[in-house]
């Protein structure tokens, strides 16, 4: 039932080697670029796109890896982000535990919505994915603690383990770096680990899959639960960058920008969410004085990516190359 | 005056006729869905956007060229159904051959354009659309007052689905159609223009959505977001219902709406979510669906 084709004509990455050289080559290069990004952009616009290309790449683990598409992922970005806002504002939490909370409630919310799911296939586990998230947004906007409309706003940025103080934009960016750039490698390790390879045989043929004995929905929960809860560490980081949380991240439309920015930068592929992400918020940044025209070139975006560009701007370049990326 | 559990009639029967409002929408849209999932498969997430455009379509009617509300009702369902048949043409025919969730993706993406469209050229305050004259006015029951406008969404909702109910499960064309549902392969090797019965099904499955646009139009003002909550409801019922028949997702309409109602009445914190929660409990009892088929 996988969305698979896009993904097909790739070699798989060897086994046993470890990361494959060009990925790490690839790594080191974003890590050295990330570090210098800071004193040549804004800090904060760039913490935002790090955020979603962790958000997307966790989507990615679930529809590229797991071939399940979520039409839901905001409410475990979302849910993590008010979660991490409340902890700090009103626990008085420090920032990484603030982070924790928000992720331990994603995790939780996937598990509960993933276990139910899965019991769907395809066009149907979207809409009931898509349906409960819709049912955690009107709790946001119906909650005590969620401020409504208002959302909640004016989130201290604490100190880092009480210690080092994240009120500077440059302090709180390396902690974000540091935050979505090991969320990301542990996203890669998950995907090329045992388990991962498993997950991509559950995508190839879940029948065979079963076949061989494995408790594929065991495994399809445990990705789900996975992938929210990473959308969660990267939601939770958002709210701690924006110093608030609001209806917008557990909005559908934040849902559909996750399976946007996947799709444009190549589902199945390592790089391409990071792409994706960087492209989408970049471009929502630039045209945000158009006003609904965003929604409409997304849109755009949206119906020629999936009519003639279903592989991504990742997928294409890892065909040309003819090496995974 | 008798009471039920402290609630007063009028408000009891004043919700379940607003629940059996809502109801009337979801039936008539969610019955779209399944036409369209039936024959081509794929969830049409433009719906939602197409039943606003219908909407849209009608006020346009009403001020730009003085068509009327009844002229309209026949009319903009007609041109929202050809404009999702130029759509199934051009874009949703080339996906036939992936899977189906290409499909919900590219509907996605319409909803986004067709909605940011009207949000751009008509903001997001609204529009009124005036209730026609000859329903304007109400009954008084002695128990409760009943305005006429909503008496027809009810009359004109029923006799929708069972009008489409009839012709598919009733007429030859019907029978092409369930044909096609179970193997359009074999129906195409009787003669039957396959192609022409997709694109004719996805501009009714449209048009159904488009009547549900026209009225709705007077009751919620018109205003470009109509649609987008409302299909995410939709949705659900669809799950809870399963696709599998014409009639389940017209009982599951009405009755969801119902439910939503009652809840409105005795735990209103709750009337917003309970149709997900129920969506909940039938994913845990059954999950094909009410009505549905084991996969």
């Amino acid at each position: 039932m996988a969305m698979n084709d896009t993904t097909s004509n790739v070699e798989p990455v060897a086994q046993g080697a470890g990361m494959p050289t060009l990925h790490k080559i690839i790594f080191a290069v974003l890590l050295v670029f990330l570090i210098a990004l800071p004193f040549f952009v804004y800090p904060v616009f760039a913490m935002k796109v790090m955020c979603f290309a962790l958000f997307a790449a966790a989507f990615n683990l679930l529809l590229g890896f797991g071939g399940l598409l979520s039409f839901g992922h905001a409410a475990y970005f979302g849910s993590a982000s008010y979660i991490a806002a409340h902890a700090s504002k009103v626990w008085g939490l420090t920032p990484e535990l603030s982070i924790l909370c928000g992720a331990a409630a994603a995790a939780f919310l996937g598990f509960v919505i993933g276990s139910l799911a899965i019991r769907r296939q395809g066009i149907y586990f979207a809409m009931v994915t898509l349906a409960f998230a819709q049912m955690v947004y009107f709790i946001a906007l119906q909650a005590d603690f969620t401020g409504g409309e208002d959302g909640i706003q004016s989130v201290p940025r604490g100190d880092l383990f009480g210690l080092i103080p994240l009120a500077e934009n440059m302090a709180l960016y390396f902690f974000v770096l540091l935050v979505t750039f090991g969320g990301i490698l542990a996203l890669y390790r998950i995907v090329h680990s045992p388990f991962g390879e498993v997950l991509k045989a559950i995508r190839e043929n879940e029948q065979r899959a079963i076949s061989l004995g494995y408790d594929v929905n065991r495994y399809k929960l445990i990705v789900f639960t996975l992938s929210a809860t990473m959308s969660g560490v990267a939601g939770a980081t958002k709210s701690q960058v924006f110093q608030l949380a609001t209806l917008t991240d557990v909005h559908w439309s934040m849902s559909g920008e996750v399976v946007l920015m996947t799709l444009l930068g190549g589902m199945g592929t390592v790089f391409g969410p990071l792409v994706g992400a960087s492209l989408i918020v970049t471009m929502q940044n630039y045209l945000a004085t158009f006003g609904a025209w965003v929604t409409i070139i997304q849109g755009v975006i949206f119906v020629i990516g999936v009519l003639m560009f279903r592989e991504g701007i990742v997928g294409v370049i890892s065909r040309w190359l003819k090496r995974p990326l | 005056m008798f009471e039920l559990l402290g609630i007063p009639p009028q408000v009891l029967l004043g919700q379940l006729l607003l629940g059996l409002i809502n109801g009337s929408f979801y039936a008539v849209l969610s019955l779209g869905l399944a036409v369209i999932f039936g024959l081509l498969n794929i969830i049409n997430f433009a719906h939602g956007a197409l039943y606003m455009a219908a909407a849209f379509v009608a006020w346009m009617l009403l001020n730009y060229l003085g068509i009327g509300y009844w002229p309209a009702l026949i009319l903009s369902p007609l041109i929202v159904g050809a404009f999702g048949m130029v759509l199934e043409r051009t874009m949703l025919s080339r996906l036939y051959h992936l899977d189906h969730l290409y499909g919900l993706l590219l509907t996605f993406g319409l909803a986004l354009v067709i909605q940011g469209l009207f949000r751009n050229y008509y903001g997001i305050s609204g529009l009124p659309y005036q209730i026609p004259d000859v329903l304007s006015g109400g009954q008084n029951l002695g128990f409760m007052f009943l305005p006429n406008y909503r008496a027809w969404i009810v009359v004109a909702s029923v006799l929708v689905c069972f009008g489409t109910w009839f012709i598919i499960e009733k007429t030859r064309l019907g029978a092409y159609l369930r044909a096609g549902t179970e193997n359009p392969t074999l129906v195409g090797a009787f003669g039957v223009n396959v192609p022409l019965m997709v694109t004719l099904t996805y501009g009714f499955g449209v048009a159904l959505a488009g009547f549900a646009g026209v009225l709705a139009a007077p009751i919620y003002s018109v205003n470009p977001n109509m649609g987008e909550q409302l299909i995410i409801t939709v949705f659900a019922v669809v799950v809870i219902g399963g696709m599998g028949s014409i009639m389940g997702a017209i009982l599951t309409g009405y009755l969801l709406g119902i439910v939503e109602g009652l809840t409105r009445v005795f735990y209103p914190e709750g009337s917003a979510v309970v149709i997900f929660v129920i969506m909940a409990i039938v994913l845990m009892i059954k999950p094909e669906g009410l009505f549905g088929r084991p996969a």
